[in-house]
């Protein structure tokens, strides 16, 4: 069995309008790392992880899942190893309530209803919003549809999360309770992002990404203290690391 | 413009109303739902000239309406929104046919009543149940997911109708409505917008094993009380179809009367 959870070699792909998304990138994440994927707008994180759970298939090099190469005939066994959270809840929640949403995955694995019932409130109880169960998605603030999304996805017991942007349009409560959760779970997990500060707490390892490809790929403090590499993608160094605006001290 | 997406946004108001907690509501879908089709075949085979007979049929969506303590105005409104397209359809009905405006009031009294009854199963059923609860009658899933998602996308659609209608209103203040010159570029952008959403929606279900069936939502079982709802209410709208509950009666005061 491969030691890798996901091996990425050699990915190209190329919409139909001509727009090279991806080239050649490659990279390989360990079992229980945690891993951030940064760059500009237009870089290539979405669609990354498109092609990481087989929305799109690439036009050249293989995603592999543990031991099995993403393809449209192992679509289904993938799926069920990775859980995608989407940059905006609302296109993930379109049952009626809460509930149904988290048991949405489940139920199509064809488990029984307690079965389902006891993974639907492991998911909220993780999450931090069991008293929402019965609540409809569309009327809840933007945390608190986040919190949902993740136990929707969470309810599937994958091996992997993968989350695009999970602190965009959250106030600053909700985003440092998403951030100590992600720090609690023991998952792997590929985290996308432009809130570099949050990855700094949350991700081992960071991959960044320049027009396609991979411009860097190393640990953590190494990556975002180095602010020439950051400029030249777009990025800056995580807020936390810069001056103090106030006393103009270094932290 | 604001009114409209007001409007628009409370589709919603249907999924709403079916989460609510009453008797009516804890019914069985299959049983309600077989209620509703006897129901609706019953009002529509009556004759084309026939209103009087129709009346006792009110009492169904009625009492309904009561048990089950759904706000009457929002049903309304939805309601006059069919009632419109009916008036289209039968108001040439006087021009060719002697007795024209019976036949137009028939229609407009059967509209009415299955229009007011199928609101009313929504609104106590819920569409995923009732999706269930066609499957349990071996309704082919194809149709069945057709209409799941039919349901889905078009409160999607709406919802992008009203955040574009809102962005334009806010830009065009002194405007009652969507310009003729814009109007092109509104429907196209909603078009590609509505398309994309609908693509992560889907992609989203897929994400999570969907596989073209809907399963199963805590399905309860068939119980005395909804066999006797069904049974019930099947014999009232046989009955008044079969005889002419009004006009029985109405013989007989006359009858009391003169004895």
């Amino acid at each position: 069995m491969s030691r890798h959870e996901i091996e990425v070699s050699s990915l190209c792909f190329s919409y139909p309008d001509g727009h090279e998304a991806i080239r050649d990138v490659s990279f390989a994440i360990t079992r229980g790392e945690s891993v951030g994927i940064i760059g500009a707008n237009g870089s290539g994180k979405t669609t990354l992880l498109s092609l990481m759970t087989g929305i799109l298939l690439p036009d050249r090099g293989e995603v592999r899942v543990g031991d099995v190469a993403v393809t449209k005939k192992t679509l289904a066994s993938i799926r069920r190893r990775l859980g995608l959270v989407f940059q905006d809840p609302d296109d993930q929640l379109f049952m009626t309530t809460v509930y149904d949403d988290v048991a949405f995955g489940p139920r199509n694995e064809h488990l029984d209803e307690h079965e389902v019932r006891a993974r639907v409130e492991e998911a909220l109880d993780m999450v931090g919003i069991p008293q929402l169960k019965d609540r409809a998605p569309y009327k809840m603030s933007g945390g608190e549809k986040r919190a949902a999304a993740i136990a929707s996805v969470l309810s599937m017991k994958p091996d992997v999360l993968i989350m695009d942007e999970p602190t965009s349009g959250l106030d600053p409560k909700a985003r440092r309770r998403l951030i100590n959760f992600l720090k609690g779970l023991r998952h792997t997990k590929i985290i996308t992002s432009h809130d570099l500060d949050m990855i700094m707490e949350t991700c081992d390892r960071v991959i960044v990404l320049k027009d396609g490809e991979v411009a860097a790929n190393g640990a953590t403090p190494e990556v975002l203290t180095n602010g020439e590499l950051l400029d030249q993608c777009g990025l800056e160094v995580p807020l936390s690391l810069q001056k103090c605006p106030v006393c103009g001290i270094k932290k | 413009m604001a009114k409209m997406a007001d409007l628009m946004f409370n589709i919603r108001l249907l999924d709403d109303l079916a989460r609510k907690n009453t008797s009516v509501h804890g019914l069985h879908p299959v049983s309600k739902l077989l209620a509703t089709i006897v129901y609706l075949l019953a009002v529509v085979s009556f004759d084309r000239y026939e209103t009087i007979g129709l009346l006792p049929f009110v009492f169904y969506p009625l009492v309904l309406i009561l048990l089950a303590e759904l706000p009457v105005v929002p049903l309304l409104k939805r309601l006059l929104m069919v009632e419109q397209l009916i008036i289209g359809i039968g108001i040439l009905n006087p021009l060719f046919d002697p007795k024209g405006w019976i036949t137009f009031a028939s229609i407009m009294i059967k509209s009415g009543l299955t229009v007011t009854a199928c609101l009313v199963l929504v609104s106590t059923t819920g569409l995923d149940k009732i999706a269930q609860a066609l499957r349990t009658l071996k309704v082919p899933g194809i149709f069945v997911l057709q209409l799941l998602l039919t349901f889905r996308y078009i409160s999607l659609l709406t919802e992008e109708i009203a955040r574009m209608a809102r962005a334009y209103a806010l830009r065009a203040p002194r405007r009652k409505g969507v310009r003729l010159k814009d109007g092109g570029s509104f429907v196209g952008q909603l078009l590609l917008r509505t398309y994309d959403r609908a693509q992560r929606v889907y992609h989203a279900m897929k994400l999570r094993g969907f596989s073209g069936e809907f399963h199963a939502y805590g399905q309860s079982k068939i119980t005395r009380k909804d066999i006797l709802f069904l049974l019930a209410w099947s014999v009232f709208f046989i009955a008044a179809r079969i005889c002419n509950i009004p006009v029985f009666l109405g013989l007989l005061l006359e009858e009391m009367s003169k004895g």
